[in-house]
């Protein structure tokens, strides 16, 4: 089966700074791949060209079987990306967000009720401006927009970041239940304990590149 | 493309109608600067009702650079535009509905002036199908250029004072246009409105075609 995410030599610039300076990157489907690496190693962008946000200056890469040097925007409906503000629309209430996300990705409007139950979006907080919603809050809001939209590639930067005891077991759990589902992950995050403990493989970025050694989790 | 423009249009309106930007302080801010109009030239109300069609084409101008600013502040993502980007629109349709979404509100907005223009400066808006069909044509144009700009301005720090920049000279010939045919309409020139009006539609059609086109592209360097 082919990987799900495959780059070779990828180069991106952000500016005239090589924000991926040669990443070499291979994702099986069904894999959890932790990244790891000093703030400024390159995760966030790696993250980002793999949903077809980053252009690749040099190199080749793959995701779910699209070409990113020659389009960088059909994978983008099959992946979903979890960045920091979690691309929330903050005047519009929780199930308006997540409505328009899994309509814009032409997802079932039916999946939006049940994703919103799960991460314990409910009664009033579903029509509550997602701009008035504590960061946990708004964080179960994309996530639940996530769950609703079931990506085929989980792209998820700092995810747990923000949210409670609680919401960081359900993010496992959701995870897991993805990765079931036959969806492959990969997230970067600087909780190690928590993070290694859901990922199968753990990659190490340094100066835009993934690091040789690479660790690999036994169930 | 028609779905995933209704899709964004939608959002936008619901957007405004929750936040009430538009009519809490779009709106008001049109209104002040008729007033302000106004009290610049008191002294001689008949200058006021002659430069009616004028001044208030310059406000819905001015209103028109709020709406299309406001209309790519809302957009989310760490970096602008990423939510539109990741969301896998369209872009085509992107366009189309953030355009018809600023065109809705410049529509609504212009009711308001109007009224305005009547109240304050004793304007007969005479000649309602010239002026209707210039509303039209004006508010495609000014609202699928803003959004052209806008999506060009949205990535760039400077975007709140780089806009107006960009955007009032590409506009005039909207602002010229629009005038020459409400004076017409309303009885204060020769001129023939109607041609204006059809200046005021190739405008649009040109940054309609154009938007439609580009926007993709301008998306993804924004």
């Amino acid at each position: 089966m082919a990987p799900v995410v495959r780059f070779r030599s990828a180069v991106a610039l952000l500016g005239r700074f090589p924000a991926l300076s040669g990443v070499d990157l291979s994702v099986e489907p069904g894999e959890i791949v932790l990244l790891q690496g000093a703030n400024g190693a390159g995760k966030t962008t790696l993250l980002r060209a793999c949903a077809g946000l980053v252009p690749l200056v040099s190199g080749d890469a793959e995701v779910l079987g699209c070409d990113l040097r020659a389009d960088r925007r059909s994978v983008r409906r099959r992946v979903g990306l979890l960045g920091h503000t979690g691309s929330l629309y903050d005047d519009l209430g929780a199930e308006d967000n997540v409505r328009f996300a899994v309509r814009a990705a032409g997802g079932d409007a039916a999946a939006v009720a049940p994703a919103l139950a799960r991460l314990g979006i409910d009664g009033r907080l579903r029509s509550t401006a997602v701009g008035r919603l504590s960061t946990g809050q708004r964080r179960r809001v994309a996530l639940a927009a996530l769950v609703a939209r079931s990506p085929a590639l989980w792209l998820l930067d700092e995810p747990h970041a923000g949210l409670d005891a609680a919401g960081r077991d359900l993010l496992d759990d959701l995870v897991r239940a993805a990765v079931a589902g036959g969806a492959t992950v990969v997230l970067a995050s600087h909780e190690a304990d928590r993070a290694s403990a859901l990922a199968g493989r753990t990659v190490t970025m340094a100066g835009g590149r993934v690091q040789v050694r690479e660790s690999f989790h036994v169930a | 493309m028609w779905h995933d423009a209704l899709l964004v249009a939608g959002k936008d309106l619901r957007i405004e109608a929750r936040s009430r930007v538009a009519t809490n302080q779009v709106a008001p801010f049109a209104l002040v600067v008729l007033v302000l109009f106004g009290f610049a030239l008191d002294p001689d109300r008949g200058v006021l009702s002659r430069a009616s069609a004028g001044l208030f084409w310059v406000a819905v101008l001015m209103s028109s650079l709020l709406a299309v600013q406001r209309s790519f502040a809302v957009e989310a993502g760490d970096v602008t535009g990423d939510g539109l980007r990741l969301s896998g629109l369209d872009p085509a349709g992107i366009f189309l509905g953030k355009a018809a979404a600023v065109a809705a509100q410049l529509a609504a907005l212009q009711v308001v002036l109007a009224a305005g223009v009547v109240v304050l400066y004793d304007a007969d808006l005479g000649g309602p199908a010239l002026l209707l069909a210039t509303c039209a044509a004006a508010t495609v144009g000014l609202a699928a250029a803003g959004t052209v700009y806008g999506a060009l301005a949205a990535g760039l720090r400077v975007r709140e004072t780089l806009l107006p920049l960009l955007l009032l000279p590409v506009v005039a010939p909207v602002l010229l246009g629009a005038t020459r045919a409400w004076e017409a309409a309303m009885g204060l020139s020769v001129d023939d409105g109607w041609r204006w009006a059809q200046l005021l539609a190739v405008f649009a059609v040109v940054y309609v075609t154009l938007g439609v086109v580009a926007f993709g592209a301008l998306l993804e360097e924004s």
